[in-house]
């Protein structure tokens, strides 16, 4: 592991976990007691998406707009243009493909300075099922001008993504999920928009890897290591836009092969990131971990997380499936 | 209001009808039927009622004027044009490349549009959020959403109107341009709203009605809405004709979305200059 990053100690024996929306909640109570400007919005969803605390120390500042998702977006627009920081909160799915034109004309075309922190993103949303696990969002929200795409992998990383969302003017999309995951960074890992970390370096192949995928890949990296002889580096590409090119490069260059991994379908998300740099730039073979063209379905976040082969051992087959492409 | 005033605001309608009507012909393309019905609205908001500074366009004691149905930018571009936001040269270069003037407005491009609009129902919900900001800052300004009829048929209008209920907005003013046309026909036809002013109420509004076309209703009927505060939003449906001031687009359906050519400008130029000299002829 780079020494540099100081990573979680007990990352690879018995992980703690928390989950992301829990940092966001922690976050946004933070950032309100600094900033009055910040304002928070919920769509009847306040417990789960963890705005409890800010609604209780800012009543004034905080707006449950009842289920109406596509006011929430145009309102957090109007509020952002008269100089406040609102954060739109809601689950994944009715935060962007619901409200997706909102985004688009409200939000963006306007420059408006809105934060949609969605949480309940993915698979890993569990037993709702399909209806509530959005796995499209991140191909709609990166494609939008001026839009800003963060997708942090763990607790921490979520407050400092929360932190550096708000500082920066402009449009954002924060994803979040519902489930309890391992702590991966600490309060002295770095973070910075738009730049990639490398928390594991190689030379063989490089797993490019996004949010919930990102501990996966770090524990099949070491298993290429024992079991196989392999030297995997490992990318933690939590801003998808603006996407770090040049560290991607920098990794293909080095390992000449790409496994990228993410809690997304297979087209628009990460992959699509990669592949758009590395065709231009570098071509280099590249295999994938993603959501097979397909809706999800009702189990536990670990059972869909292994019937959709978004696990370890996935990761592992991909990246030496990628090696013989080399 | 005395009658010089009432006199002074028809004169400056009639202009802003004949400037939609050059830049109409001069774009070859855009709506034409909605901004002559709205041109008396428009007169009064930007030339009596609202407060605002056209050299200090973001000024932030102003009135904020939403156009939510942005497709009759015309008559929101000829307004500011009129009140000195942009040259009024520049409105021969509506909806053409690179200018200012795009088919529908465009907040980054000209200072005095408060939000982009044209995909409908959007506007509003913007117009509610700066008014829950206002609320809380307790800053005196006015929110005025303006909308088309045909536009609430978007559902996203009646969530806005939900929550301006719940946040007791009565710093917004929503005007309804009560045409009773849309694209694809006659609004009672292709999706009927009536009774609009009983949904209105029972979505917790106070509900004030008038003739959009009739200068004297115009005025009267903002100053009225404009005292009323009862801790609620308040909405103001205008009855207008669509194309109000040329008789051969008066409430047709198919002057929602077409430009006169030149023929038919030239006819519609005359008419308006003889509303003009009619106007001037007043008593005041």
């Amino acid at each position: 592991m780079k020494a540099s990053l100081t990573l979680h100690p007990m990352l690879f024996d018995k992980p703690e976990k928390k989950a992301t929306r829990d940092g966001f909640g922690e976050a946004l109570l933070e950032l309100g007691q600094k900033d009055e400007r910040v304002v928070a919005l919920t769509a009847d969803l306040g417990e789960s998406v963890r705005t409890h605390a800010f609604e209780k120390a800012f009543p004034s500042r905080f707006f449950e707009v009842g289920i109406t998702e596509q006011f929430m977006i145009a309102a957090a627009a109007g509020l952002a243009m008269e100089g406040k920081i609102p954060f739109a909160t809601t689950f994944a799915n009715f935060g962007t493909g619901r409200v997706y034109d909102f985004i688009r004309q409200s939000v963006c075309y306007n420059q408006a300075n809105v934060k949609i922190a969605v949480t309940h993103a993915g698979i890993t949303l569990g037993e709702d099922g399909a209806t509530h696990q959005m796995l499209e969002d991140l191909g709609m929200m990166r494609t939008l001008p001026h839009m800003t795409v963060v997708v942090p992998c763990d607790y921490l990383e979520t407050k400092k993504a929360v932190w550096a969302i708000a500082e920066h003017v402009g449009p954002a999309y924060l994803r979040m999920g519902r489930a309890n995951v391992p702590l991966i960074t600490t309060a002295e890992t770095p973070f910075k928009m738009g730049q990639a970390n490398v928390l594991r370096e190689g030379v063989d192949v490089s797993i490019a890897a996004c949010g919930v995928m990102v501990y996966p890949a770090l524990i099949a990296a070491v298993e290429l290591e024992k079991t196989h002889q392999i030297s995997a580096e490992v990318v933690n590409h939590h801003s998808l836009k603006p996407f770090d090119s040049k560290t991607l490069l920098k990794s293909a260059k080095t390992c000449g092969a790409i496994v990228t991994a993410e809690e997304h379908q297979r087209t628009s998300g990460l992959r699509a990131a990669c592949a758009e740099v590395l065709s231009e730039s570098l071509p280099t073979p590249i295999q994938y971990v993603a959501i097979e063209d397909t809706f999800g379905e009702s189990g536990t976040p670990d059972a869909l997380l292994q019937k959709y082969g978004l696990t370890k051992d996935n990761v592992v087959k991909k990246a030496l499936a990628a090696l013989r492409m080399k | 209001m005395d009658k010089k005033k009432l006199k002074a605001l028809k004169l400056t309608a009639n202009t802003l009808r004949q400037d939609v009507i050059q830049m109409l012909l001069a774009a070859g393309a855009g709506h034409t039927g909605g901004p002559l019905g709205m041109a008396d609205v428009f007169a009064n908001l930007y030339f009596n009622v609202a407060k605002h500074d056209p050299k200090k366009p973001h000024w932030e004691g102003r009135d904020r004027i939403v156009l939510s149905n942005g497709h009759i930018c015309a008559i929101l571009y000829a307004s500011l044009a009129e009140a000195g936001y942009l040259p009024k040269e520049e409105l021969k270069t509506f909806r053409k490349l690179d200018s200012r003037l795009q088919g529908h407005p465009a907040r980054m491009d000209l200072p005095g549009v408060e939000t982009s609009a044209g995909s409908l129902g959007q506007g509003i919900g913007v117009a509610v959020g700066m008014a829950m900001a206002a609320k809380l800052d307790s800053k005196p300004h006015t929110i005025f959403a303006l909308m088309g009829d045909g536009e609430l048929n978007e559902g996203s209008c009646w969530e806005s109107f939900l929550n301006a209920h719940k946040f007791k907005l009565d710093n917004l003013l929503v005007m309804v341009d009560r045409n009773d046309i849309q694209i694809d026909g006659y609004g009672h036809v292709v999706l009927p709203l009536d009774p609009l002013a009983d949904k209105f109420k029972a979505f917790g509004f106070d509900v004030f009605e008038a003739d959009g076309n009739d200068m004297a209703q115009v005025v009267s009927m903002t100053e009225k809405a404009m005292k009323t505060k009862n801790q609620k939003p308040r909405v103001i449906i205008w009855k207008t004709i669509m194309g109000k001031g040329v008789d051969f687009m008066q409430n047709l359906p198919k002057w929602h979305g077409i430009p006169p050519n030149a023929e038919q400008a030239a006819e519609a130029m005359k008419q308006l200059q003889a509303e003009r000299v009619r106007i001037e002829a007043e008593k005041a």
